[in-house]
């Protein structure tokens, strides 16, 4: 009964608070409630036994990726964006779209069928903690995937100090 | 026929007595508050008495014996003072509503951290596999609260502190988070009481002597993270006034200091329980006193709670022995301290702890 509470209020929330996100006209309260949605889905993996992508998910996302969000937006001036519409001229499409997508997932879902399962059941990774199961696979299983990821993300960070120190 | 999508097992059942469950848990909780709260009010009493005698004055001493009831005086003070509210100037683009759940979002961040926080083996509100990580996602989450105050109050010195503060706890999250995980390596896991037990292994009991170097980060990352001297640059009170909660007063003040407060507690409480060896005493005295194995159960969980109390009041006054002997930096050199010092040194900690682990 309890758990089926939790489900419905983040089930009736999280699209409320995502809709909140992009229909507030000041940027710096766009990020705050994109910080509470954020908040929301952190709690959504934790309900899902999934306790170290609910911290990766604060820490990453409320904690690097949204701080720069609302850094860059604190120093500009917000005046024109406050003054002008909300909504841009191409509206329709945008809503077609969204909306396509809606439908899609919606039917998507219903016609959703389990793979097959591996090794990782609930009872191994509860047994194993999932913090561990995950290391183990990402450094054997999946090193050379892992390794190349972090390189090209090496790549970005070096690529973007180069860009920003360019004296010209 | 495709299974139904729907048939979904919950991973977790709920316990059966689970109105019991919560009434114990929400017992817990008040007594952690409660024990929080009064923390809070003595170690400003411990604070100003140690920095008075460091600066041969006497401290508080005027209200009650030693000045005992100082505190006290204190918090009714700022119960009773008015609450004044900025008004956004014209064409300001700031809201109240901010303004007022900036301190909370602080003080809720911070005491939620207790809650992982076990103070001896079989006394914690939550024992989750990730406690190191959860403080770590609680103690991003109470940055919010600090960029929001400085934003909605609307002026430049609160609007500047907030910015300082911000990069500040960017910056030295990534070097706390490195410097714990030596610890996490050595411990093989993230839950406080697996790293306690881990470091009873050895005949010294704390990891503070085979990771100095992570301790060493971590104690100076500790100190930027909750805003001490020598790196309280966001309340810099001789040139930004007190920073980020410049416009706050009253009570919503009093919200801001109870959560620094409460920060610097927990941070206390981490170092003890991850390097200070947490409520054990070094095993190599259970050789040399054997009696001490033949105590009663019921005086060891005691002894158990005032060895870990112990450890995070030693703690707390190392906090006050450096805000009184260091100046505060200036900031171009906290930033360079974070970026080109503290991380490659938890870096270095990382490999060599990795490398002893593998060949030893």
């Amino acid at each position: 009964m309890i758990l089926q509470a939790f489900f419905w209020y983040f089930a009736i929330t999280m699209p409320i608070f995502a809709f909140l996100v992009i229909s507030r006209k000041n940027p710096v309260h766009c990020v705050l409630w994109m910080l509470v949605f954020s908040i929301h889905s952190a709690a959504l993996f934790l309900f899902l036994n999934a306790e170290f992508l609910a911290a990766v998910e604060l820490i990453l996302y409320a904690g690097a990726v949204l701080v720069l969000f609302i850094f860059v937006i604190m120093m500009m001036s917000m005046k024109e964006e406050l003054a002008g519409e909300l909504v841009i001229g191409e509206w329709p499409i945008a809503a077609a779209l969204s909306i396509g997508v809606v439908l899609m997932f919606f039917f998507g879902v219903s016609n959703f069928a389990k793979g097959p399962s591996g090794p990782y059941t609930i009872e191994a990774i509860k047994a194993e903690t999932n913090t561990r199961a995950l290391g183990k696979l990402l450094f054997t299983e999946y090193l050379f995937p892992f390794e190349v990821a972090s390189l090209i993300l090496l790549i970005a960070v070096v690529g973007a100090m180069v860009l920003a120190k360019r004296k010209d | 026929m495709n299974p139904s999508p729907y048939n979904f097992t919950w991973p977790f059942s709920p316990p059966d007595n689970i109105v019991l469950v919560i009434a114990i848990i929400l017992g817990k909780i008040l007594v952690m508050v409660a024990a929080a709260m009064l923390h809070v009010a003595y170690c400003t009493w411990f604070e100003r008495k140690i920095i008075g005698h460091m600066q041969v004055r006497i401290g508080p001493n005027r209200v009650g014996p030693f000045g005992l009831l100082q505190p006290i005086a204190d918090g009714i003070k700022l119960f009773f003072k008015e609450d004044v509210i900025p008004r956004p100037g014209v064409g300001s683009t700031k809201f109240r509503i901010v303004f007022k759940v900036a301190p909370l979002l602080v003080l809720f961040a911070t005491l939620s951290s207790l809650a992982v926080v076990p103070v001896f083996e079989a006394f914690y509100i939550a024992n989750i596999n990730i406690g190191l990580l959860y403080i770590l996602a609680l103690s991003a989450v109470s940055t919010y609260g600090i960029i929001m105050a400085g934003w909605a109050s609307d002026s430049k010195y609160a609007f500047l502190g907030s910015l300082r503060s911000s990069a500040q706890l960017i910056s030295y999250e990534v070097a706390m988070g490195l410097s714990l995980v030596g610890v996490m390596m050595l411990a093989g896991s993230l839950n406080f009481i697996d790293i306690v037990k881990a470091q009873q292994t050895s005949w010294h009991g704390m990891y503070l002597i085979p990771q100095f170097l992570g301790y060493f980060v971590f104690m100076v990352s500790a100190l930027a993270e909750t805003n001490r001297a020598p790196f309280d640059l966001p309340e810099a009170e001789s040139e930004l006034v007190a920073g980020y909660f410049v416009e706050y007063s009253g009570m919503r003040f009093a919200l801001f200091f109870l959560g620094e407060y409460i920060a610097m507690i927990v941070m206390s409480c981490v170092a003890v329980l991850c390097f200070w060896g947490g409520w054990g005493l070094p095993p190599v005295l259970y050789k040399v006193v054997p009696a001490l194995n033949d105590l009663p159960q019921s005086v060891k969980t005691f002894v158990e709670a005032v060895v870990f109390l112990c450890k995070v009041y030693s703690h707390l006054f190392l906090y006050y022995w450096i805000r009184a002997t260091l100046p505060r930096y200036r900031y171009d050199q906290l930033m360079r301290i974070g970026w080109t010092v503290l991380i490659p040194l938890a870096l270095v900690n990382i490999v060599i702890t990795a490398l002893v682990k593998y060949f030893f």
